[in-house]
């Protein structure tokens, strides 16, 4: 691959990171891990002989498997944080599942408590289609 | 709000598509018991089971989605701190659980945190075969170790606990695959909570059968035995939980001010 070509794409993962920043699609504490991996990439793109250099010192004969090494590495670590991020985001959601059907009884009792108004409020459910179909 | 006798146990009942047996169930229990509140907590039905459990007389709570039995009934026991309510006991929807029984459980109370209407106990005909009643025997001696009690149905849904096991529960109660019933139970122990068995008597399910294949029953048998290697591994949480009021937040930390 020619250094033209890992810059390019170097360069093109930090501009993706910062736009995404930038339009708040990439939170904050997500976008620096891979602002710094873009520009470690720019890095040793720019000079090459780094990597020979470090598969040198820690006694990696061929210097790619070094690079593909600490890829995977890499990529574990991200995605052992990615679910431990969406575990504690389905916890979230279930408690928030949790207090809104409290607070939907709470709100049904308050709002006429009598048996008449169930039958009013399935009618009122987004899964009712047919009765969407009717009101249209 | 708050305007319960603190001394009532709420019957909670999980129910996921269970629109054919919950309006009976619920009846059998008012007959039986018509001085105790029945919760609902609807599992994110898509058939008309909070409807007919509220004509049939219950409070109902729906989730927006499914959440599984753990989930449900942590909803249910938090419903029951805010409301004031002394203790739950779980009934399930499908009727297996006979009304009779209820307040046989809800007396184990007097002697421990927890107590468990268990089918193996000498009492019914209730029967399982191969590696799933391995898994069953399995779990019963091993949490039976833990509780230093002899406990014969630790799988079992049918247990009600007092105050104090709530307020362990709406700490730690799992929402995952057998968290409600073995994995919940260990962690109980572990925080100092106490159990007792009763033995009950149970009727065959209404509706659906359970799963008898041996296939499906050595995949239980291996679920289980990893789920309670967690239950054991999980650190225990402090006991002394402070009752929430009405406005506290999901963490159930009071509101800051």
């Amino acid at each position: 691959m020619s250094v033209a070509l890992s810059l390019f794409s170097s360069i093109l993962i930090v501009v993706a990171v910062l736009v995404m920043l930038r339009n708040g699609k990439l939170r904050e504490k997500y976008a620096i891990l891979w602002l710094v991996i873009g520009s470690l990439s720019i890095v040793l793109a720019l000079f090459p002989s780094m990597l020979e250099f470090a598969a040198d010192a820690v006694g990696v004969i061929i210097p790619a498997n070094l690079l593909f090494a600490l890829a995977i590495l890499l990529l574990l670590g991200v995605s052992l944080h990615v679910s431990r991020e969406l575990t504690i985001l389905e916890d979230e959601t279930r408690i928030l599942a949790e207090e809104v059907s409290i607070l939907r009884s709470a709100v049904e009792r308050l709002s006429g408590s009598n048996a008449t108004n169930v039958p009013r409020d399935r009618t009122d459910h987004p899964m009712n289609f047919d009765q969407q179909r009717k009101d249209q | 709000m708050g305007n319960r006798p603190p001394s009532g146990i709420l019957i909670v009942m999980p129910a996921w598509n269970e629109a054919e047996a919950i309006g009976d169930t619920i009846r059998d229990i008012r007959r039986v018991e018509p001085g105790m509140d029945i919760l609902v907590v609807d599992d994110g039905s898509r058939d008309d089971t909070a409807r007919i459990a509220a004509e049939a007389g219950a409070v109902v709570l729906r989730l927006p989605f499914n959440l599984g039995v753990g989930g449900a009934m942590r909803t249910g026991f938090k419903y029951a701190i805010r409301h004031g309510y002394s203790g739950v006991i779980q009934v399930d929807s499908d009727g297996q659980h006979m009304p009779e029984e209820i307040a046989k459980v809800v007396r184990g109370l007097e002697t421990a945190d927890i107590s468990i209407g268990a089918r193996f106990a000498g009492k019914g005909d209730y029967q399982a075969k191969g590696p799933r009643r391995w898994a069953m025997s399995l779990l019963a001696m091993v949490i039976s170790r833990v509780a230093g009690t002899r406990l014969t149905d630790v799988t079992s849904g049918f247990r009600a606990v007092n105050q104090r096991g709530l307020h362990q529960y709406i700490d730690h109660f799992p929402a995952e695959y057998l968290g409600d019933t073995v994995d919940s139970l260990v962690v109980a122990l572990k925080s100092g909570c106490t159990v007792t068995q009763v033995p009950v008597e149970m009727r065959p399910r209404q509706a659906g059968t359970p799963s008898q294949s041996p296939w499906k029953a050595s995949i239980y048998l291996a679920r289980s035995g990893l789920v309670l290697c967690f239950a054991l591994a999980r650190r225990s949480t402090p006991r002394d939980q402070h009752a929430p009021s009405t406005g506290d937040i999901a963490g159930e930390g009071p509101v800051p001010v």
